[in-house]
């Protein structure tokens, strides 16, 4: 039996969301143009007012929004409340550049934390389960968000934050944790740190996990669910956005829900900015419906990925978004090809390498060299060079098939690509350009 | 038959001197040693009076390795003695992976470790041309 936190929002029918959704964009766009200044330039400049906004149809004559803008407002420029009724900032890593600070009043923190309760609930999690939430705690929204959610459900919910895997271990063990919250790669590292330890499975109580910030393919999540024997599900958000709850997975594990009372999702080409029909890959555009304190119109995600409304067994009936299939921030050109680590990742996997894996590009005279380090382990191992060699070229040949580029293998000795607490870093790129 | 222990060695600087460090520190002599390489890894072939100690501090050490029985033969250290051997593995149609050698202070003694493609017919032939092959307690008390 499928279990709702908000039944009668998740499984409204369509028509019902369109009612909800337009009248609360009329709304979001008169308050915009009233308090952010900032976005009433982007569309007086674009020649559109409020007075246009009538369906969800017009919501593509509204100017987007980019990080580069947020950068440019950075700190209060984009905000929609006077500072009097904001409660909290959380803030991005920062990787890619400037950190973004994104603000929120009392009730945009409540919404948010309902979106993190329906993804608790989507998998299988009740008043009954003992949440784990090993995501960091602080300015990154990973561990505010879930605890948030974990509260509502009822969990009895055990802050650890990120790091210090074996005290991890310990209270998932201790406490009898049965939903775990994380980053992907720290899912498959605390797996892999249990190994060592001589657990299995069988040895820890948890039967679930919810699993976002960073890319992660399907063979990943066949690995996690084995090691830690759980169903891992997907969560999708963005700080500037709320944090994670945007979308998330349910029972069917195939593409997550966007809350589509609290954000309208679009999909445009990324080049031309055309809105693309749905099913079309495209990069995905939100519109922040009920925020206030920072109410993001046509904000560009940078994320690939395809929308879907074919009917979840579920019983949502929200749009559903395919995993990103890559972010076009993550995105490499090399040679001229597109290459998204993800699939590099779903190589590796498939061939029973381990998840941890780094990849290096440089210039070598005016060349892009590709190179995927991949970590030794005792499976793959045999004293016969010959094997390893044949397993090498496998490799390289399964790079090329998916990637259309001929790649350089390395082996590296096991642990000496840097476990993350928090976001795996994947690429480093050395080229000087 | 011998253990064989063999370790996966990145190819980079002090990759080598840190696994030797290792079995120094644990107080393991190594009898024989021969490395492979290819062009990014390298294999480190050991045979060690202790094999269990060996595997063991290797692991925790972060090492990936494997175990294998090897055949261990003891010749005549003189011209002959080595292509004597040889010969009799190719009559009887065994083909050699890999051979490397080493000498103990027994004099006029030398060792070659060898690994066969079949294991048991090396056996047969060593033992039928009166080639001694030696075993793990002999190596161990060496």
């Amino acid at each position: 039996m499928e279990r709702y936190y908000q039944p009668e929002i998740e499984t409204a029918p369509r028509e019902e969301m369109i009612r909800l959704q337009t009248e609360r964009l009329i709304k979001q766009v008169k308050h915009v143009w009233d308090d952010v200044p900032y976005y009433r330039k982007k569309m007086e400049d674009k020649g559109v007012s409020p007075e246009d906004i009538k369906t969800l149809d017009d919501l593509k004559k509204l100017p987007f929004l980019s990080k580069a803008d947020l950068r440019e407002a950075y700190p209060y420029g984009l905000m929609g409340a006077p500072l009097k009724d904001c409660v909290r900032i959380q803030s991005t890593s920062g990787t890619t550049g400037k950190r973004v600070v994104a603000f929120y009043t009392k009730e945009d923190v409540d919404l948010w934390e309902d979106c993190c309760a329906r993804a608790i609930t989507a998998a299988g999690g009740t008043n009954e389960d003992v949440c784990q939430v090993a995501y960091g705690y602080g300015l990154f929204t990973g561990g505010p968000g879930l605890n948030g959610g974990s509260h509502k459900v009822g969990c009895l919910t055990i802050p650890t934050s990120s790091g210090n895997t074996e005290r991890q271990i310990m209270f998932i063990r201790d406490l009898s944790a049965t939903i775990l919250c994380c980053t992907p790669s720290y899912a498959a590292y605390l797996g892999e740190t249990m190994k060592e330890m001589g657990l299995g499975p069988d040895d820890i109580p948890l039967k679930a996990g919810i699993f976002g910030a960073e890319a992660w393919s399907e063979e990943m999540r066949r690995d996690i669910q084995a090691t830690l024997g759980i169903k891992a599900y997907d969560i999708y958000g963005l700080t500037e956005l709320s944090g994670p709850g945007v979308a998330f997975e349910c029972s069917a594990q195939a593409g997550m829900h966007i809350n589509e009372d609290h954000f309208i999702a679009e999909i445009i080409d990324p080049v031309t900015e055309e809105v693309l029909p749905e099913g079309q890959q495209g990069e995905l555009v939100f519109t922040a419906l009920t925020k206030r304190a920072f109410p993001l119109i046509r904000y560009r995600t940078r994320d690939i990925c395809v929308l879907s409304r074919e009917k979840c067994p579920c019983g949502r009936t929200h749009v559903k978004m395919s995993k990103p299939r890559g972010r076009s921030d993550d995105m490499l050109i090399i040679r001229g090809v597109n290459v998204f680590p993800s699939q590099i990742e779903t190589v590796l996997l498939n061939q029973g390498y381990p998840a941890n894996y780094q990849i290096i590009v440089d210039r070598v005279n005016h060349t892009d060299t590709l190179d995927v380090q991949v970590e030794m382990t005792p499976e793959m191992f045999t004293d016969n060079m010959g094997e390893i060699a044949a397993r090498q070229k496998l490799l390289v040949e399964g790079l090329r098939s998916m990637l259309g580029l001929t790649a350089k293998v390395t082996l590296v000795a096991p642990k000496s690509i840097v476990r993350s607490e928090g976001k795996a870093v994947r690429v480093i790129d050395k080229r000087k350009i | 038959m011998v253990r064989q222990i063999s370790v996966f060695l990145e190819n980079k600087a002090g990759a080598l001197a840190q696994m030797t460090r290792v079995l120094a520190d644990n107080n393991i002599n190594l009898r024989a040693f021969s490395l492979a390489e290819a062009s990014d890894f390298g294999i480190a072939r050991l045979i060690v009076n202790d094999v269990y100690l060996t595997s063991t501090v290797l692991k925790e050490n972060g090492f990936v390795l494997a175990v294998a029985n090897v055949l261990a033969v003891s010749m005549p250290d003189a011209p002959g003695g080595l292509a004597h051997v040889l010969e009799c593995l190719k009559d009887a149609g065994v083909n050699v992976e890999y051979i490397y050698a080493f000498t103990s202070d027994k004099p006029g003694q030398a060792y070659m470790i060898l690994r066969p493609d079949d294991e048991s017919t090396a056996m047969k032939a060593l033992r039928g041309a009166g080639i001694r092959q030696v075993e793990q307690e002999e190596l161990s008390e060496m």
